[in-house]
């Protein structure tokens, strides 16, 4: 889920397990195969279902489907969201962890709670408060009418529900890291004579960046996938208002199902790709992970 | 460049770390500062570094009040015990980071660069390692490179937190040989904290000892040893045997035996713990007309250069000395000539001893310390 829990996976003994705790035959089978077709049933088939829907009617009606300008706004729509949420929360995380991980300071609880509130709350309760907050009838929402600017049903609020729902990610995945990195290299390095700039971005950074890199890539999954809070907020106008995963399940409300699924392949598609960036990265982390354990029991 | 701290007094919470200490480390010396765990001894060094502040007081180098200056305007290099070397850079650029760092203006050219680090890297003998990275070091390796990215800003002023902390005992002896050597090429003004007495005593021009935010004694490593100050100096720098009586002349009175002491001040009949070494603890047979402390000894440790007596009190069990054990250190021709062996009953005799008052709560801390 997080960094810390591939801090805590053991690093495996070579090939030989240890007898005392090694199965019969029979039983290790029957498990393997049980978790096989609960992934089979579960997770496989609905994936390569979505692709077959998209793709049944040929692939004219398929590349027909994603030109539509309705869906070529919504994907664009997703693309930017996701464009200016994920680095609003790489800087906020990056200053939230830094500050709760390397800082002693009056109410650090107060704000790790925080952080883990959109966790914790229901996406369409967020969608719902910003629009009790800046809907029309909301508590800024006749200052915002005089001013003419509007939030609520438009793409700034959009950008703002995703953001909050997609707030802990980067925070969350540096703070365990950072801190169990002490700050004994900033202090080494401001030793050194180098300024608290030089020392984020010599020190402190390269020391986290495949966490970083990592909560990025999960932001990212969470700002392209998130559907309850821009619901909400979006007001689902057509070709104006519409995300990825808001347009899907208008078309196929509508029966569009090739369209919907088409959209969703796209979805799908991304989140693969994302994936497969995540796996690639828990590789890398993973290797980094080990020689710091190295370092440690030497 | 001599350093000076003045009235320095730090607490955490309700934790006294540092109570009023005023200190001077004269330049070009190696001092250590010695001490328990949590006497304050790194709380200072911290403090002189400027990586902590002080609740009052204040830090001089060479009589400049440098309390307000912050870390990198110190020009301290500061050595950790974990190292803390950047774990993603190279052992080269390591040491390089000091001078990458500094501004535009005073920074070295790229080939300056190189020679001063590979000149470092020579001086701790570690030139062929310079594209390892921390991970692939021994824990000596990784320190020697430490003190090397400290010295790589020509610092003023070294400090070295339980330098050798972390290493295993036959690395440190190494090491702190290595230290001495270094200090006495470069001759830069040094701290180093310890908790090892001995490596205190064997590399350091002179000792602080501390002891619960305060400082106990200052001396060169063979006055501190030979003339403690207090009891606690006594307990700490090595083992010791305490003896409670009474003060009767130049003798204390042990339950019903007389014990020689050095010269004191105290009065007589003052209650009083007499003070010696396993080195100054003479055992001789029960024969007739010896004097001195029955005892029976518990177990012989005949190995190293002398021979380790364990010794136990006989006869003592309604007093206060009951219970305390007794270490005496004798050659092993003695041992021969005696013949001793487990089990067996023999008297103790302190060719010196010296006496201070009892104060409970002292003692309670001396023996905490010896055991």
């Amino acid at each position: 889920m997080t960094a810390a829990t591939i801090l805590h996976q053991p690093v495996p003994l070579e090939s030989s397990r240890s007898v005392a705790t090694n199965e019969p035959a029979l039983v290790r089978w029957l498990l393997i195969a049980l978790a096989l077709t609960f992934l089979t049933l579960f997770l496989f088939i609905p994936l390569v279902s979505v692709f077959y829907e998209a793709l049944k009617k040929g692939g004219d009606v398929y590349l027909k489907a994603l030109q539509e300008p309705d869906a070529w706004s919504a994907i664009q729509l997703t693309l930017i969201t996701a464009a200016i949420a994920v680095p609003a929360n790489l800087i906020f995380g990056v200053a939230a962890a830094w500050a709760i991980a390397k800082f002693e300071f009056r109410g650090k609880s107060v704000l790790i709670t925080l952080i883990d509130l959109p966790f914790a709350v229901s996406p369409v309760i967020s969608g719902l408060i910003y629009v009790l907050l800046f809907g029309a009838q909301g508590w800024f929402g006749p200052w915002l009418q005089a001013h003419d600017i509007k939030l609520i049903f438009a793409v700034p609020g959009i950008v703002l529900a995703t953001i909050f729902v997609t707030f802990p990610f980067v925070a969350r995945e540096l703070i365990p890291l950072m801190q169990a990195q002490g700050a004994e290299e900033e202090e080494a390095a401001v030793a050194l004579g180098a300024s608290g700039w030089q020392t984020l971005w010599r020190v402190t950074l390269p020391n986290v960046k495949w966490g970083l890199v990592y909560g990025v890539i999960l932001c990212n999954a969470r700002a392209m996938g998130e559907f309850g809070a821009v619901s909400v907020v979006s007001g689902h106008i057509r070709g104006m208002t519409n995300t990825m995963p808001l347009h899907v399940e208008i078309l196929y409300n509508e029966y569009n199902f090739a369209a919907a699924f088409a959209v969703a392949s796209i979805l799908a598609l991304l989140a693969l790709v994302t994936l497969a960036a995540k796996s690639l990265v828990e590789w890398r982390f993973g290797h980094d992970q080990k020689t710091s354990i190295q370092e440690h029991a030497a | 460049m001599s350093i000076e701290v003045s009235s320095i007094s730090k607490n955490f919470g309700s934790f006294t770390a540092l109570d009023n200490i005023s200190l001077e480390f004269p330049s070009g010396e190696l001092v250590a500062l010695l001490g328990p765990s949590g006497c304050g001894k790194t709380t200072l060094l911290r403090i002189i570094a400027g990586l902590e502040q002080a609740d009052s007081g204040r830090v001089l180098f060479h009589g400049e009040d440098a309390s307000q200056r912050h870390v990198r305007e110190r020009q301290v290099g500061f050595v950790f015990q974990h190292y803390a070397l950047f774990r993603h850079m190279s052992v080269f650029e390591n040491i390089a980071f000091g001078l990458r760092v500094k501004p535009r203006k005073e920074r070295p050219s790229e080939a300056e660069i190189q020679r001063k680090v590979h000149d470092l890297l020579n001086l701790v003998q570690l030139d062929w390692l310079h594209d390892r990275y921390p991970a692939q070091l021994s824990g000596g390796q990784r320190q020697r490179i430490a003190l090397a990215r400290a010295l790589a800003v020509e610092p003023q002023v070294l400090l070295l937190d339980e330098p050798f902390g972390a290493l295993d005992a036959k690395v440190r002896k190494d090491l702190r040989r290595w230290l001495r050597r270094l200090h006495d090429e470069l001759h830069v003004t040094s701290i180093f904290v310890t908790h090892d007495q001995e490596e205190a005593l064997e590399v350091a021009d002179r000792v602080v000892l501390m002891n619960h935010g305060r400082i106990e004694q200052i001396g060169k490593p063979g006055e501190v040893y030979d003339h403690p100050a207090s009891p606690f100096v006594y307990g700490f720098l090595g083992s010791v045997n305490l003896f409670h009586g009474r003060v009767t002349g130049d003798h204390l009175q042990v339950d019903e035996h007389m014990l020689a002491l050095d010269q004191h001040t105290l009065s007589p009949d003052t209650q009083a713990v007499a003070y010696a070494r396993p080195h100054e603890v003479d055992v001789v047979r029960p024969e007739p007309g010896a004097t001195g402390i029955p005892v029976t000894i518990r177990r012989i440790l005949a190995f190293g250069g002398t021979v380790r007596l364990e010794l136990e009190r006989v006869g003592s069990e309604s007093t206060e000395n009951a219970g305390t054990p007794i270490e005496a250190e004798i050659g092993r021709d003695r041992l021969r000539e005696l013949g001793l062996v487990e089990g067996e009953q023999v008297l103790i005799q302190p060719r010196s001893a010296r006496v201070f008052p009892v104060n409970a709560n002292e003692s309670h801390q001396v023996e905490k310390a010896a055991a």
